[in-house]
């Protein structure tokens, strides 16, 4: 038998290779392009692609196209920006779930698992009905911190746990991570009993349900940069991702250095949701499901997988956002609402066909 | 010296699981590790891996303090096939012995047909190549292990660690994979339980209690003394009159002698 295996790589498979990842890439920024538009004009007023084309060119390349100022401005100020907060936050939600899934290697994970979202909501109730911040601060601002503190509490009670991000135990971040949930979902209850009229109470849980309807250009500075940022971290690690198919202990022994991994995927799956709670609520779903439906469409290594991933949540998010602006007319579903009803299925038909795929 | 460990202890709960254990692993040999169920066999495969930090005392490799090397240096140069390892995703047989290639690719590395060509090797070397499409959680267990070798041998090592490499084989496959991993050009510390088949290692060290007891050829260290204090059997040694080779025949303690030889003559 032959140990050593030696034969160089041919230049021009490596070329190939870069050729069909830039042909991949310009394919998925067509698909991006093609959701935000159709998201720009669908709507209470449909309004035709060229429309879009032209505010577009307007805005960004200076060109004069007379349009009417209504219809620019509904495409420009309310939908274009709506479209790109949603893609960012669908793909930034299923890339944390993909991930989180393959490091706690469990299925159930979410990008919510860490406490985030309840503890989103607390900031959100103590800005909203207790007045924390004398109203200098926004709701998104208390959001996040509370988001933020939930998750820090969590990840201190993982370590005193003795798991944490270590290599032996992701079991007690999980457990953490529902402690840290019911704690922080019970100070919003409680906040919201003793504090909110009926209307601040409603108020809150359409906002926890997800709702776009408040984005403008502002959100899109954040959200774009956290989303790309946290997905390319996150593909940076595609191969170590891989490795720890076999437990925390194989991907050591296959030269990860498996502390540090998963402290930066876990921080960095953690501030991107914490940013598109505070941007947009907790939507749920996108996190849990997609990452499910990739994996069936692609496998499981992470080179396709995320890549996949970060796409199908954007679209998806940007087609659940359309839908929730348009199913009922002249009201707006909670976008939340819609991912559940069309994930919830779509999920069980994934389970079947994979189930007998087996 | 390749791979050496110093006072080597581990300690967890106030209960040393391992301790005190020292020993030097030579270029190019085949160590095994032998010793009843949780004599601390693992655990020390574990640091010398450098996966499990010891509670006390050093592993050197290649001269260099283990604890201070990166991990991809130490995966460049040893692999770990463990003794249990499983995963629930849906990962096929060529993607888990894909993995092994790991250490060797950067960040955005693209994927070689160099490493293709290794990776099909490793495969062929372990009689899975038939096999390559197959889902994890269909194979059975012999199977598993094949893989896991599979992949340690894709990540070309020049020390390999096996806990218990044949504890699901097929005899066919058992003496093929010890065999190939005999012929290969490296060194290895392999953990075994038939000591029959440890005789075929260069030698053998011993543990008991997590302490080193013995560590030397397998001829001079599997004695019938050894075989009684450590293993609670009576061992009686036989001669293959194919070869001349010693072949051990274990009984257990508290069987009178006479009853074999009774058993022996009786059949022939
Ligand atoms: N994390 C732990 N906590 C407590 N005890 C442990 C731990 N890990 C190992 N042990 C104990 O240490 C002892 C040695 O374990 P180890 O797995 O090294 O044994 P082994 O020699 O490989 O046994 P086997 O032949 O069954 O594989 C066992 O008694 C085991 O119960
Ligand atoms: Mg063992």
């Amino acid at each position: 038998m032959s140990f050593f295996v030696s034969d160089q790589a041919p230049a021009n498979r490596v070329s190939g290779h870069k050729r069909r990842i830039a042909l991949y890439c310009l394919g998925a920024l067509l698909l991006l392009l093609l959701a935000v538009a159709m998201g720009a004009a669908i709507g209470e007023t449909a309004i035709p692609l060229d429309v879009i084309g032209k505010t577009v060119a307007n805005r960004i390349f200076g060109a004069a196209y007379t349009l009417d100022p209504i219809e620019e401005g509904i495409v420009w100020s309310y939908r274009i920006s709506r479209a790109i907060v949603a893609a960012s936050c669908g793909a930034a939600l299923a890339v944390s779930g993909a991930v989180l899934q393959s490091l706690l290697r469990n299925p159930l994970a979410d990008p919510y698992l860490l406490g985030l979202s309840a503890g989103a909501s607390t900031g959100a109730v103590l800005v909203t009905v207790i007045g924390v911040g004398g109203g200098m601060v926004s709701l998104s601002f208390g959001a996040f911190w509370g988001a933020a503190l939930a998750f820090g509490l969590v990840a201190l009670l993982a370590k005193a746990a003795g798991g944490g991000v270590s290599a032996q135990g992701t079991g007690q971040i999980i457990l953490a991570g529902i402690a840290g949930s019911q704690l922080f979902n019970a100070l919003t209850s409680f906040i919201i009993t003793r504090s909110a009229n009926a209307e601040q109470a409603r108020g809150i849980m359409f906002w926890l349900l997800g709702n776009l309807s408040g984005v403008r250009w502002d959100d899109v500075w954040l959200a774009v940069p956290v989303a790309l940022g946290g997905v390319i971290v996150c593909i940076w690690h595609m191969r170590a991702l891989d490795a720890f198919a076999f437990g925390a202990e194989s991907a050591a022994s296959l030269g990860i250095p498996v502390r540090r991994v998963q402290v930066v995927l876990i921080a960095m799956t953690a501030l991107m949701t914490a940013v598109m709670v505070s941007l947009v609520g907790s939507i749920g779903f996108v996190g849990l499901v997609i990452p499910h439906a990739a994996r069936f469409l692609v496998g499981v290594r992470h080179g396709r997988l995320l890549p996949v991933t970060a796409l199908t949540g954007a679209v998806f998010l940007v087609i659940a956002d359309i839908v929730s602006r348009t199913a009922i007319p002249g009201q707006v579903v909670p976008i939340g609402v819609i991912t559940a009803l069309v994930g919830a299925p779509g999920f069980a038909l994934i389970l079947i066909r994979g189930r007998s795929m087996r | 010296m390749m791979l050496r460990a110093e006072n080597l202890g581990w300690t967890v709960r106030n209960t040393a699981i391992v301790s005190e254990v020292s020993l030097s692993v030579r270029e190019g040999e085949m160590l095994g590790i032998l010793g009843p169920n949780g004599s601390g066999k693992s655990t020390l495969m574990k640091m010398l891996a450098g996966i499990l930090a010891p509670s006390s005392g050093t592993v050197t490799l290649k001269g260099q303090p283990m604890a201070a090397m990166p991990r991809r240096a130490i995966a460049q140069i040893l692999a770990l096939v463990e003794q249990h390892a499983g995963t629930a995703e849906r990962i096929t047989v060529q993607d888990a012995v894909e993995l092994g290639r790991t250490p060797w690719l950067s960040a955005i590395e693209p994927w070689s047909p160099r490493d293709n060509a290794i990776v099909a090797q490793a495969l062929a070397d372990v009689d899975m190549a038939g096999m390559t499409r197959r889902h994890w959680h269909t194979l059975s267990g012999g199977e598993q292990q094949r893989v896991h070798l599979a992949r340690a041998l894709a990540q070309q090592p020049t020390i390999l660690l096996l806990d218990e490499p044949t504890n699901h084989l097929d005899i066919e496959h058992q003496l093929a994979i010890l065999g190939l991993v005999r012929a290969l050009p490296i060194t290895t510390v392999v953990a075994l339980h038939d000591l029959n088949q440890a005789m075929n290692c260069d030698r053998v060290a011993v543990l008991d209690g997590g302490r080193l007891v013995q560590i030397g050829p397998p001829a001079e260290v599997l004695t019938a003394q050894i075989m009684r204090d450590v293993f609670n059997v009576r061992a009686s040694f036989l001669v293959d009159p194919e070869d001349g080779s010693r072949v051990i025949r274990f009984q257990p303690l508290g069987l009178p002698a006479a009853n074999t030889t009774l058993i022996k003559e009786e059949h022939s």
